[in-house]
């Protein structure tokens, strides 16, 4: 078999296979509250779940919209089927998926992007559920130490962590590209103060601004190179 | 109530689950491996994108773990163990299933309110308002896909090697960046008031040192060419930005 059939192929399984999985996932998750409700004796209270959706769901739906639109093309097909079904994307999978890129140094949107992307998120996916699954077993040994008072800010700061070495990581190749959003940014939180709250949402404005940056620059070396 | 949410009827019911997702990522990798050597790629490039997503994630993965154990006080260990390893974020878990207590009518979210009507409807809600993602991903991953990659193949359908949506995906990620950045100088500068300076620094901090200590490990990876570091550095820096916030 040439390479292009071989890689249609392989597109083509990666969508029946993130589609019947993804499924099987959605059925599962809403299927267990009933399931477990019949074990322990107490059915969920549907009108309660109807209130609470309007109340909490409808900003995560949307949230949920968002998040699809903006890291599908990011991690590609077998990345994003399985990023959305073992969740914890901007905290984890996101950066993830970039720091192999990077590494790879592969561009988005090619064959060898979408075949790192879904090996650094199922390689990821794996860890949370090993190291999660590992915790659960020695709780009652492991609870004192990580939850220990002196332990407690390093854990706290696990994600400026990660945001830190990612700045470090991406800053330095695209500085004219980051000292905008990152100005602008930091204003509007330093004026905004209730906004803080609020910065998963506030990726997209940022995201959209450096994006705008990022063509402009594109457009500029496009006309140079004419 | 504790004995009945930890019981292992509910162990095994997650459990399940949580296999399931398993074998799912396992098949997915072992797909894109065989893919990988398939297309030519590098064989030990593709081992160390899988040793460097390891190393990245123990650290986040930990982090998640006392999302566990925190939810674990109100909710048993099996729910929050099932939501935290498959689909759920860290950040979106604990609103939700407060928001649901609320509406449930128990009030503060606490083991000692918990009846099994009010856990049942908790773990129903907190299932239902975040898998829109993967709801999506089942309906539309394929045609966006399509439309946008459409856009970097040129007219004989073979891949360009850099378009403006390579250039685009990065921008975004330095956006998402620039705004956590951002957003930990503005709750330093008027977290505790406008202009007050007298905001938590800490998170400041610990980004700088792991930025720090990033240059660092890239420093010695590409000029001292120990490439096998690039597979620790993320995570090396993290644990020492970590660490300074032990100490400040």
């Amino acid at each position: 078999m040439d390479k292009n059939a071989y890689l249609e192929k392989y597109n083509k399984g990666t969508h029946i296979l993130g589609r019947c999985v993804s499924a099987v996932a959605f059925l599962m998750l809403v299927g267990a509250p009933f399931l477990i409700g019949k074990i322990i004796g107490g059915m969920p209270n549907l009108s309660a779940v109807a209130k609470g959706f309007i109340s909490v769901g409808l900003i995560w739906t949307v949230s949920s919209v968002v998040e699809f639109l903006v890291y599908t093309p990011m991690l590609g097909a077998g990345g994003g089927y399985l990023a959305f079904i073992t969740g914890n994307l901007i905290n984890m999978k996101i950066p993830c998926a970039m720091n192999a890129k990077e590494m790879a140094g592969t561009a988005s949107g090619t064959t060898e992007n979408e075949i790192i992307s879904t090996l650094s998120i199922a390689a990821s996916s794996l860890t949370t559920i090993v190291v999660l699954a590992l915790g659960v077993l020695l709780l009652a040994p492991l609870q004192p130490l990580l939850q220990s008072e002196t332990l407690a800010p390093a854990f706290a700061n696990v994600v400026p962590a990660l945001f830190g070495a990612m700045a470090y990581q991406y800053f330095r190749k695209n500085i004219k590209l980051a000292m905008i959003p990152l100005v602008i940014m930091s204003i509007v939180f330093v004026l905004v103060p209730s906004l803080i709250s609020q910065t998963s949402i506030m990726i997209i404005p940022s995201g959209a601004l450096t994006i705008g940056l990022a063509y402009l620059i594109y457009r500029r070396t496009e006309g140079q190179n004419k | 109530m504790t004995a009945l949410l930890n019981s292992p009827a509910l162990y095994a019911i997650c459990g399940i689950i949580i296999a399931f997702v398993a074998i799912v990522a396992v098949i997915f990798m072992v797909r894109a491996y065989k893919a990988g050597i398939a297309v030519g790629m590098d064989k030990s490039m593709l081992k160390r994108t899988i040793t460097s997503s390891v190393t990245f994630s123990i650290l986040p993965s930990v982090g998640i773990l006392l999302g566990v154990i925190a939810l674990s006080g109100s909710l048993g260990t099996p729910w929050p163990w099932l939501r935290l390893s498959v689909i759920g974020a860290l950040h979106y878990e604990t609103q939700v299933a407060q928001a649901a207590a609320e509406q449930v009518g128990i009030g503060a979210l606490s083991m000692s309110n918990m009846t099994p009507v009010g856990f049942a409807t908790i773990a129903l809600l907190m299932s239902i308002c975040i898998p829109w993602g993967m709801v999506l991903s089942f309906f539309f991953n394929k045609s966006y896909l399509k439309k946008i990659q459409g856009k970097n193949k040129d007219e004989a359908g073979t891949e360009k090697k850099a378009g403006f949506g390579d250039a685009a995906m990065t921008a975004m990620f330095v956006g998402l960046v620039s705004a956590y950045i951002g957003s930990y100088i503005g709750s330093f500068v008027s977290g505790e008031g406008l202009f007050s300076f007298k905001g938590d620094l800490t998170a400041i901090i610990v980004a700088v040192v792991s930025a720090i200590v990033m240059a660092v490990f890239t420093y010695f990876a590409e000029k001292k060419h120990m490439i096998w570091l690039e597979s620790f550095s993320i995570a090396g820096s993290m644990l020492i930005g970590m660490l300074a916030a032990i100490f400040i």
